[in-house]
């Protein structure tokens, strides 16, 4: 150690960064052999493995093949959507407390940082609730199974909250939280095998099971005044009142709603993070608003109540179809997998989430049921794309068969 | 008019240590080995034994399945050492030589009189014939079939690839020689893919079909430029060869002299003295690789980055390789690195920030940068994979052993070099050269 601090440079720097961090380090390699097998702590392996792999980058390096990996990995890339998501979650936090205080009449009384410490105080306990359940359950898989655990549950924790209401017990988050880590992910083996996206089926979940806490006119703003509405422009919709809300309420936000789900704004900077990093699929995206549009004009030209006249590109501001297309249906484990089967996914999802949400009133959150819907589909569109793609090659056999 | 086809997928990797184009004379050694596990598709069988005395062209091994398939002595000395592996399998034959200059001697004429099977003969005497490959499937051709065509690639582009202009400037006319010598092996054409802008003495070749690549790595990958130029339909075969080797072929018929000499690229950026140097198949590299004067721990490899066989410092130069590479080894935690920004690290991905760096350089370790975990990111291959397969559904195919599927899919239009670019991109850390080999290997033998 002496020597390291003598020289100078270059080898000193690093030598002190490494010294930096030593201690941890040590510690971790002190306790590993501990729930290594034959260990005390055997039965927390995985655990220990997810945590010590969060620390540090492990020191693995190729065995066979290319020699050299990208520095990318899925924690990079789960980090990322999460980052994406943080405005959204921001503005929800503080949408929540606006809601509140605009609804007992006390907006005017309160200091931005007041607003704001409101909406934190009810959205961070469904985030930590909505992590805890659903890290728990993969900790308890991946150990049993064996595995090391995985990164995806990262993206669904921070997005289960994002699609409540803020006012959901917290006991429901529980709920919906397990159903949908385990009957929507581990039952069908885990991050990358799942049929549905995991945080939708926490959604559904809740929305079927406990209608009361998850539609209607009194879930969606924190201790809210009785005499204050408290619907959502869809409920407004479905009831014939469209345009109760402005576009721009709509576009930035301050309107009751799913604590992600209310700021187009906050929803496109997410957007943005994922578009550039190219983690989030453009195609689904860009066919998901298309078939929206599309819809929507359809809508408009074959208009015979005040729901289908709003204008259609008032559909794609409007309750969580943007939330949906930029963070539930580009989940790439649910969505389709082949490059034009994503066009095809997402422009139906954006063509049925509006047409669920105008003409099926029971169901206001068409996008939602048009995800769900269209996991199912995926599997089917990518086979017809690979087939295409297997006739291409096949004919090519037959063509020099016959030349 | 030649046709240029460009390659729009694909990657090239920006890594440091590129050679500089100066050639030397690698120091001498002693000491060569044959590497059995470089010969894909042969099954191969010693023949001189632990401590027998050989003489340069001597069969070495020879191939259970077609005797006639066999490896040669490069030069005459003992067999001194026989290193095996795992279930005893033979990784290398090791001969130790006094003359390390010895050149083969074999009777020759002139190259038009040569018919097919003469032809055929002298190559697999001569021990040439492992570097006729076959596709499907990138392993040592049959010398009973008879290919569709000859497909050879004149330019690398793999990363710190070797300039084949400049190593094989002295051996152009072996080149033209060996493609006619190639031409009498098939009915149909010889296809040779060139660098557009930049096709070197390549672009003089006679009696060949030129077509034109451009565009990042893989488009100097032979199996890429046969399918862009006329693919393989499921049944076909065609043949290729590397162009040194093509050199070698056209030094034997014309002078009938083989001495398994080439210009091999050290590169890296942790290689001792960058540079091309000559040297022979199979020669040790201790004298080129023991100067780097570091403490670091260094991985050698005897390729490019992304295909190569790792090699000890005092390991062998592989039987189809042109190429050393030496870089860091890596295997140390990095604190919170997936978090970081990581600004001196390259990833193709806009999630880390070497976007903002065009044109930079890096030094990059055989660090895994994470562990493996099942498909999840979609997309990710299809950017670095410039051809009509679906490159993930292959591999589950393969995973499943689903024959018919991995024929439908096409596995027979790609090999591992094809596909290393998407385990180098790979978010979960997937191995899919070794996955693909599985496939191919299986495919061998349920098909073939």
């Amino acid at each position: 150690m002496k020597a390291s601090v003598r020289t100078y440079g270059k080898t000193r720097v690093s030598t002190l960064k490494i010294n930096r961090m030593k201690p941890l380090r040590r510690f971790l390699d002190k306790i590993k052999p501990q729930f290594e097998k034959g260990g005390r702590f055997e039965k927390l392996h995985s655990v220990f493995d997810g945590f010590e792999t969060f620390l540090y980058v492990p020191n693995t390096t190729s065995k066979n093949g290319v020699h050299i990996h990208d520095v990318i990995d899925l924690k990079r890339t789960m980090g990322t959507v999460v980052l994406a998501l943080i405005p959204a979650l921001l503005f929800g936090m503080y949408n929540a407390g606006y809601q509140h205080f605009e609804s007992v009449g006390a907006l005017a009384d309160q200091g931005f940082f007041d607003i704001f410490w409101f909406g934190f105080l009810k959205v961070l306990p469904i985030v930590i609730v909505s992590y805890v359940v659903g890290l728990g359950i993969e900790f308890i898989f991946a150990q049993v199974r064996g595995h090391q655990i995985n990164e995806g549950f990262l993206v669904s924790g921070m997005l289960i909250p994002l699609v409540m209401p803020v006012t959901v017990p917290l006991w429901m988050v529980a709920v919906s939280t397990a159903f949908a880590v385990i009957i929507g992910k581990e039952v069908f083996g885990g991050t990358g095998m799942n049929i549905f996206n995991p945080a939708l089926m926490a959604r559904a979940f809740l929305f079927f099971a406990y209608p009361s806490y998850m539609s209607g006119d009194q879930v969606w703003i924190a201790e809210k005044a009785d005499a204050f509405s408290g619907a959502t422009p869809l409920a407004l919709g479905a009831l014939g009142e469209p345009q109760a809300h402005s576009a721009m309420d709509m576009l930035i936000g301050f309107i009751p709603g799913s604590i992600g789900e209310t700021s187009v704004i906050a929803i496109l900077l997410g957007a943005f993070i994922l578009l550039f990093t190219g983690i989030g699929s453009w195609r689904i995206m860009l066919s998901a608003t298309i078939g929206g549009a599309v819809m929507g004009l359809l809508l408009n030209t074959f208009a015979v109540n005040p729901f289908m006249e709003i204008p259609w590109w008032q559909h794609l501001i409007m309750g969580g179809f943007a939330f949906g297309i930029v963070f539930m249906a580009t989940d790439p484990v649910s969505a389709s997998q082949t490059t034009k089967g994503k066009y095809i996914y997402g422009f139906l999802i954006g063509f049925l989430a509006i047409l669920i949400r105008v003409v099926n009133p029971a169901y206001p959150e068409g996008v939602m049921l048009a995800i769900l819907f269209m996991n199912v589909f995926a599997p089917l569109i990518d086979y017809y794309v690979v087939q295409g793609n297997i006739k291409k090659r096949m004919k090519r056999a037959n063509v020099s068969a016959n030349a | 008019m030649s046709k240029v086809v460009k390659i729009k997928k694909g990657l090239d990797i920006p890594l440091k240590g590129e050679a500089p184009k100066e050639l030397r004379d690698m120091p001498e050694t002693g000491r060569f080995a044959i590497k059995p596990p470089d010969f894909k598709g042969l099954d191969l069988k010693l023949k001189a034994k632990q401590d027998t005395e050989v003489k340069a062209g001597d069969v070495v091994m020879f191939d259970k399945k077609n005797n006639d398939i066999v490896l040669v002595a490069p030069v005459g000395g003992k067999v001194v050492d026989v290193n095996r592996g795992e279930r005893r399998r033979i990784l290398e034959v090791v001969i130790e030589t006094s003359d390390p200059r010895e050149v083969i001697k074999h009777q020759t004429k002139k190259l038009e009189e040569y018919t097919h099977d003469e032809i055929i003969q002298l190559l697999l005497e001569s021990g040439l014939w492992p570097y006729i490959e076959m596709r499907p499937y990138g392993i040592v051709a049959n010398p009973e079939d008879k290919p569709r065509d000859v497909f050879i690639s004149s330019f690398e582009t793999g990363p710190l690839a070797p300039d084949l202009d400049f190593a094989m400037a002295n051996e152009k006319d072996d080149f033209f020689n060996g493609i006619k010598i190639l031409s009498k092996l098939t009915d149909g054409e010889v296809f040779l893919g060139l660098k557009a802008g930049n096709p070197g003495f390549f672009e003089e070749t006679p009696g060949v079909q030129k077509t034109y690549f451009s565009g990042p790595h893989p488009a100097g990958n032979v199996g890429i430029q046969i399918h862009h130029t006329k693919p393989l339909a499921k049944g076909e075969k065609v043949w290729t060869v590397h162009p040194q080797n093509v050199a070698m072929i056209g030094k034997l018929f014309e002078k009938g002299e083989v001495n398994f000499e080439r210009v091999v690229a050290l590169t890296g950026s942790h290689a001792p003295k960058r540079g091309y140097c000559k040297a022979r198949i199979g020669t040790e590299l201790l004298p080129c690789l023991k100067e780097s004067g570091t403490s670091e721990k260094l991985r050698y490899i005897s390729g490019n980055p992304l295909t190569g066989l790792q090699i000890l410092r005092t390991g062998f130069l592989g039987f189809y390789d042109s190429q050393v590479t030496v870089i860091p080894e890596g295997d140390e935690y990095e604190f919170f690195g997936w978090a970081a920004p990581r600004f001196n690290q390259f990833s193709a991905s806009k999630a880390y920030f070497s976007w903002l760096m065009p044109g930079k350089k890096y030094e990059i370790s055989a660090n895994l940068h994470g562990d493996e975990r099942a498909f999840v990111v979609t997309g990710e291959y299809e950017k670095v994979f410039p051809m009509d397969v679906m490159p993930v559904q292959l591999l589950k195919a393969i995973m499943i052993e689903d024959i018919d599927e991995m024929e439908q899919l096409g596995i027979f239009e790609v090999v591992e070099e094809d596909m290393a670019l998407c385990e180098y991109v790979c978010t979960s850390k997937i191995e899919v050269q070794n996955i693909l080999r599985k496939g191919i290997d299986l495919m061998i033998k349920e098909t073939m």
